[in-house]
């Protein structure tokens, strides 16, 4: 699934990264941890965090994941945007919850 | 091949420039998938460590037909109990780095478990030096 396929089927926001909407999603991970993201998450996947700080986009840009989701409406730092347009990796947002938009996600790649 | 970075403690919005060069770079040269991986996360870690809890540091790297081998120099507090450093979960972090999701106590295993060698050595007061190697 592309992550502009996402975008429809969840309607989320898309923040930045416009570039990217054709990223082919391999799966999710979840975690505000960023050691947790950068030792675990793989190639291809979205990442659900509520951290809005550049660094989220350093990592996601060195694992090469398909694209960010922030919960809860959050928004991303300015440079965090910058990043994201220079790296080609969406950041989109939701106001659901971290626990609800995983769920949703999860029945969406495995449906 | 050599390449040098220079880091700023404290200074988050360069986190993660070295990696993203030597990954470039790595890239360039045709080195295998898995092992490019495991050597920016390792080196990643390492970066995000000075900057979370030195002053400067520097960071020289040098790459041959077999190796990368990375030294990271760093002046600041040092690490007064490496052992306790180097287990999951243990973490020095300020409550401002913690806040921003660094300090989980699972920098320096991540670097253990993507690296084939690793040795710090360090001085309270002084500063620490990390070496990692890894093999192609």
């Amino acid at each position: 699934m592309k992550v502009s396929e996402l975008v429809n089927e969840l309607g989320l926001k898309v923040f930045s990264g416009e570039k990217g909407l054709d990223n082919e999603i391999t799966g999710g991970y979840v975690s505000d941890l960023l050691s947790d993201v950068m030792g675990n998450a793989r190639d291809g996947q979205v990442w659900i965090t509520l951290q809005v700080h550049q660094n989220v986009m350093a990592i996601a840009s060195l694992k090469d994941m398909a694209a960010i989701i922030l919960v809860k409406g959050l928004e991303p730092n300015e440079n965090t945007l910058q990043h994201s347009n220079n790296e080609n990796i969406p950041i989109l947002g939701t106001g659901l919850s971290t626990f609800e938009i995983s769920g949703k996600l999860y029945e969406l790649l495995n449906r | 091949m050599r390449l040098s970075f220079k880091i700023e403690g404290g200074d988050f919005t360069q986190a993660g420039q070295a990696s993203s060069e030597v990954k470039k770079v790595l890239k360039q040269l045709g080195i295998d998938a898995k092992t490019i991986k495991n050597i920016v996360i390792a080196l990643y870690e390492a970066e995000v460590n000075i900057v979370a809890h030195a002053y400067r540091g520097t960071i020289d790297v040098e790459i041959d037909d077999k190796k990368i081998t990375i030294r990271l120099t760093d002046e600041g507090p040092g690490i007064p109990d490496i052992e306790m450093a180097m287990k999951e979960g243990f973490s020095t972090a300020s409550k401002k780095v913690r806040e921003m999701g660094f300090g989980a106590g699972m920098g320096l295993p991540n670097i253990k478990k993507n690296t084939d060698l690793m040795d710090i050595k360090s001085t309270v007061g002084v500063g620490t030096e990390l070496i990692m190697v890894n093999y192609f």
